[in-house]
C-alpha cells in the first residue's frame, strides 16, 4: 500500500453524523443504567449488568471517539490484549484472596 | 494532510523501521499512558467492587435529587464534551485553527461544568449529609474512603484535562502546536470520559436511595 493510501486510511474517521449517533447511543445506555438502578436486583447481579453496559460504552468511545477502529490493527493488538490480560490477572488474584481473608475474619 | 514525521512512520511498517503502528510517537506515548492509567483506575474499582459486595451495611446515600440528577447531568455533560472534542480534532485535521480553538473552548466549558457540579455534590455530601473520608452516619466508614478517593482521582484528571486543553488550544491557535497535538489531547479527554462511564454506575447507581 502506498504511503498516500495508508495516510488516507489512517485519517479517515467516522463522519460527524456517525459520531453524533454514537453520542446518542451512549446517552441512551446511560439512561438504561439509571433505570436499572431503581430495579431491585441483588448487588452482584446489578454490578455485573452495569459493568457489562459500561464495557459496551467504553468500546464505543474507544472505537469511534478515540479513533481506534480506524487505526492500524497492529495498534489495537498492542493495546487491548495486554490490558485485558492485566485486568484478568488482577481479577483472578484479587477476588479469591479477598474472599479467603473474609472467611478468616472473626464473626 | 500529514507531516513529514508521519510519512517516515508510514513507510516503515513491520520492517524494523521507526513505527509499525503508523502513528506518531506522541500519540503512541499517550496510548501507553492511557493503558497504565486504566490499570490504576481498574485496581481501585476492583477493590471497590469487593468492598461493595462484601459489606452488608454499605450506605445508600444517593437520593434521586440532588445526587442522581446531578451525577446523570454530569455524565451527559462529559459525553457532550467528548463530542465537542471530536469536532475539535476534525477541525484541526482540516487545518481550521479558528474552529478547532472554538470547539476546544467548548470542551473546556464542559469540563468546568462537570467539575462545578461535582464539587457542589461533594459539598452537599460533606456539609449536609455529614459524609467524610473517615466516616458517615449510615454505614461502613470504608464508603467515604472509596467514594472520595475514586471520584477525587477522577476529578483531578478532569481538572488536569481542562488545563491541558487550555495550553494546547492557545498553542494551536498561535500556530505552535500541530493537529497531532490536538488529537493526542483528545485521546486524554476521551479517556477521562471513558473512566467516568465506569465510576458513575459503579459508585453512584450501585448505591441509590430507594
Amino acid at each position: 500500500m502506498s504511503s498516500e493510501a495508508h495516510a488516507a486510511e489512517a485519517h479517515a474517521g467516522a463522519s460527524v453524523g456517525t459520531n453524533f449517533a454514537i453520542w446518542v447511543g451512549l446517552v441512551a445506555i446511560t439512561g438504561l443504567e439509571v433505570f436499572l438502578a431503581y430495579e431491585h436486583l441483588n448487588a452482584t447481579l446489578m454490578l455485573t449488568v452495569l459493568v457489562c453496559l459500561s464495557v459496551v460504552k467504553a468500546a464505543m468511545i474507544m472505537a469511534y471517539f478515540m479513533h481506534l477502529k480506524f487505526e492500524k490493527f497492529s495498534l489495537v493488538l498492542l493495546l487491548i490484549p495486554a490490558t485485558i490480560f492485566c485486568l484478568c490477572m488482577m481479577f483472578i488474584f484479587f477476588f479469591p484472596d479477598a474472599f479467603r481473608l473474609l472467611q478468616m475474619a472473626p464473626h | 494532510m500529514h507531516d513529514v514525521k508521519t510519512e517516515v512512520a508510514l513507510d516503515s511498517a513491520w520492517s524494523g523501521g521507526k513505527s509499525p503502528f503508523a502513528i506518531g510517537s506522541k500519540k503512541l506515548g499517550m496510548w501507553l499512558f492511557i493503558v497504565s492509567d486504566t490499570l490504576t483506575f481498574s485496581a481501585l474499582l476492583i477493590t471497590y467492587s469487593y468492598s461493595r459486595l462484601t459489606n452488608p451495611d454499605w450506605p445508600r446515600p444517593f437520593p434521586i435529587f440532588p445526587a442522581i440528577a446531578f451525577s446523570t447531568t454530569m455524565t451527559v455533560v462529559l459525553l457532550a464534551s467528548s463530542l465537542t472534542m471530536v469536532m475539535a480534532v476534525m477541525a484541526s485535521q482540516r487545518n481550521d485553527r479558528k474552529k478547532t480553538v472554538m470547539w476546544m473552548v467548548a470542551t473546556m466549558v464542559g469540563g468546568l461544568l462537570f467539575t462545578g457540579l461535582h464539587l457542589t455534590e461533594w459539598m452537599n455530601m460533606i456539609f449536609k449529609e455529614h459524609f467524610t473520608i473517615a466516616g458517615n452516619p449510615e454505614g461502613t466508614p470504608l464508603f467515604g474512603a472509596v467514594f472520595f478517593g475514586i471520584t477525587g482521582l477522577h476529578m483531578t484528571h478532569v481538572m488536569i484535562g481542562v488545563i491541558y486543553l487550555g495550553i494546547v488550544a492557545i498553542g494551536y491557535g498561535r500556530g505552535k502546536f500541530s493537529a497531532e497535538d490536538v488529537e493526542v489531547n483528545g485521546l486524554y479527554w476521551h479517556f477521562v470520559d471513558l473512566v467516568w462511564m465506569f465510576v458513575f454506575p459503579m459508585i453512584y447507581l450501585m448505591s441509590v436511595k430507594y
